[in-house]
């Protein structure tokens, strides 16, 4: 591997964003307070949207901070708030028996793999970039034209698979929803009957 | 960095040197200050344009008009004292104001104000940033700022606050979606995220307004859906005070409240600004051939749209009676979220062939059916108000023995 000497500003931002990462994620799981480790998470998410913009992907920053902030933590939230955070005891018992060895055993393989990725490959996005065949992106605007070609022509049958997965999965939630609600419906009628 | 940059603004194209970071910085101080006085004079122009309308006469007493009121008001604020409520978790009560200010500010940063200045030799664009995100920016804002009212309602450790707040964001995230859509809309007709380039691909006089060109369907989506974003009326069912006393800023008291106060105007004129952009072609407008004052025609252009729909605003609060919660979401996910999706594909067909098009308005018009069916299929299966909520307990009597007696009660009385 090459050495690359990096400018002052490219430094500061990485560690900027390093720390907000590194901070959040220890926050969510060392926080008491559920909706204290859910900012934590949005703190991370934040984080990888700085280092996505560092890197010049801008159009996964803004997905990231709208799809992962701004839809799926405040469902997050919606559950801790519907729930109600007091029950902070819940956590004294183990659900899942055993389950601590399992996720020693989790963090193991992932930081395995990680060393691996890094040591073998060149795994920051500009340098394998999939739009380009491993050429540099377009930096500024170019590059979310880059993505787009890329998502519909050499990768479309992966995206609209995904399209799909979702969409099965949007209409089972909706269809076990009002299943619940139909029964609750049938038992209130036998009631009135 | 530099090429990065460069290709986003023309004033990187040299890099980043003393007299561009000079220029950077007077436009951002410039930007802020513009801003809060807009928000100044867009609250005494509410108020006083709103008792206009309900027959009275509005603040008048400090300056010509009442005009520095909000400027009185705001001292007043500050003055006040600080509580926090002994329930409140205090780190998030003190975080989320600043969670709603921040983002509204920042959005104003990628709107267009007028043409490119030649200053010092630099091209100078009248916005404060252009960022390849372009328009995607004011949707992280608005997804961020979800989180200041949220929080706002759940740290204030009180029911009703709590209440609103999981209504302000349900409400927020739900038309979020067809806000993105009506963008993905304009996106598609400009080729182009960036705010700067949805500004000049209208350029070309009124014809080119995305208002008519892409049909005046995405327009209305998008003033409904914005007009929701931004809790107003007649969408403010976060704040209905005879529901849940002041929303999810009840418990909050002195600069904090005025916090709050402060990002829902700086939003409400952020996002005119934001319409005018993307539907009336930002500072676009005639301009007279007058020597050294054409620069500023883009900009009068621009302030005077922006007025117009702060305006609209304010006449929509005075004329509009508030929806009902239910009424609101059945608006968002039953009407506007298939209705901008719709009009997305036949938008999208015809910028691929008019034979794409009509085959879109097809597609359309089929998926249009069956939703209707699916709509109308649902709606039969409630059966009052026993579908939505199930009955606890038994009735000790009917409902209709129940009103008889009523009724022989009445008549007897």
């Amino acid at each position: 591997m090459t050495a690359i000497a990096y400018a002052l500003p490219s430094i500061v931002i990485f560690v900027t964003a390093a720390l907000l990462i590194l901070v959040g994620a220890v926050g969510v799981i060392t926080v008491k307070n559920p909706v204290h480790s859910a900012l934590s998470l949005i703190m991370t998410l934040f984080g990888v949207a700085v280092a996505f913009v560092a890197q010049s992907a801008d159009f996964l920053a803004a997905v990231q901070i709208i799809v992962y902030a701004g839809a799926i933590v405040v469902l997050f939230l919606f559950v801790i708030m519907f729930l109600g955070v007091d029950r902070r005891d819940a956590d004294r018992v183990e659900p899942l028996v055993g389950q601590r060895a399992f996720a020693a055993g989790g963090v193991v393989i992932t930081v395995a793999g990680l060393i691996t990725l890094m040591a073998r490959s060149h795994w920051v996005t500009g340098a394998m970039s999939v739009s380009t065949k491993g050429a540099a992106l377009a930096g500024g605007s170019g590059n979310v034209k880059q993505l787009g070609t890329a998502i519909f022509t050499t990768y479309l049958f992966a995206f609209e698979v995904t399209a799909a997965l979702l969409i099965i999965a949007v209409v089972g939630a909706v269809m076990l929803a009002r299943r619940e609600q139909a029964d609750d419906t049938e038992a209130s009628k036998e009631v009135e009957a | 960095m530099t090429t990065l940059l460069g290709s986003v603004d023309p004033l990187f194209a040299h890099g980043a040197t003393g007299v561009v970071i000079l220029i950077v910085l007077i436009k951002v101080l410039v930007g802020f200050g513009v801003l809060m006085g807009a928000v100044t004079l867009m609250i005494w122009f509410e108020r006083k344009a709103i008792s206009d309308m309900q027959s009275r006469i509005g603040p008048q007493r400090w300056g010509p008009f009442g005009i520095f009121q909000t400027v009185a008001d705001g001292i007043k604020l500050i003055l006040k004292e600080d509580l926090i409520p002994a329930e409140a978790d205090r780190f998030v009560f003190k975080l989320a104001p600043y969670l709603v200010v921040v983002p509204a500010l920042i959005t104003f940063a990628i709107v267009p104000v007028g043409g490119t200045l030649h200053i010092a030799g630099h091209p100078v664009m009248l916005q404060m940033a252009n960022p390849p995100m372009g328009i995607l920016l004011m949707l992280v804002m608005s997804g961020i700022s979800v989180y200041g009212v949220m929080l706002a309602g759940w740290s204030s450790g009180s029911k009703y606050p709590l209440l609103s707040s999981v209504r302000a964001s349900a409400q927020m995230i739900s038309y979020e979606a067809a806000l993105g859509l009506t963008i993905v809309t304009i996106v598609l007709a400009t080729g182009s995220l960036s705010t700067h380039n949805i500004v000049d691909a209208q350029s070309g006089g009124i014809w080119h307004w995305n208002l008519i060109r892409l049909g005046v369907i995405p327009f209305v989506v998008f003033l409904i859906s914005i007009t929701a974003e931004l809790n107003r009326p007649p969408f403010d069912v976060v704040e209905a005070e005879s529901e849940l006393v002041g929303g999810f800023h009840t418990e909050y008291s002195s600069i904090r409240f005025g916090l709050f106060y402060l990002a829902e105007f700086m939003n409400t004129i952020t996002m005119s600004a934001i319409i005018v952009t993307l539907f009336l072609g930002g500072p676009a407008g005639w301009i007279p051939n007058v020597a050294h004052l054409r620069w500023v025609f883009p900009i009068v252009w621009f302030l005077l749209k922006t007025v117009a729909f702060a305006f609209s605003y304010v006449w929509f609060r005075a004329a509009l009676p508030r929806f009902r919660y239910d009424q609101l979401m059945d608006l968002g996910w039953k009407r506007l979220i298939p209705l901008s999706l719709g009009w997305m594909l036949i938008v999208a067909g015809f910028l691929v062939s008019p034979r794409w098009g009509l085959g879109m308005i097809w597609v359309t018009f089929i998926a249009w059916l069956t939703l209707t069916r699916a709509f109308r299929l649902g709606h039969s299966r409630e059966r009052g108000v026993e579908a939505v909520l199930p009955v606890v307990g038994e009735r000790p009597l009917p409902g209709d023995v129940l009103r008889q007696m009523t009724d022989e009660e009445d008549a007897n009385g």
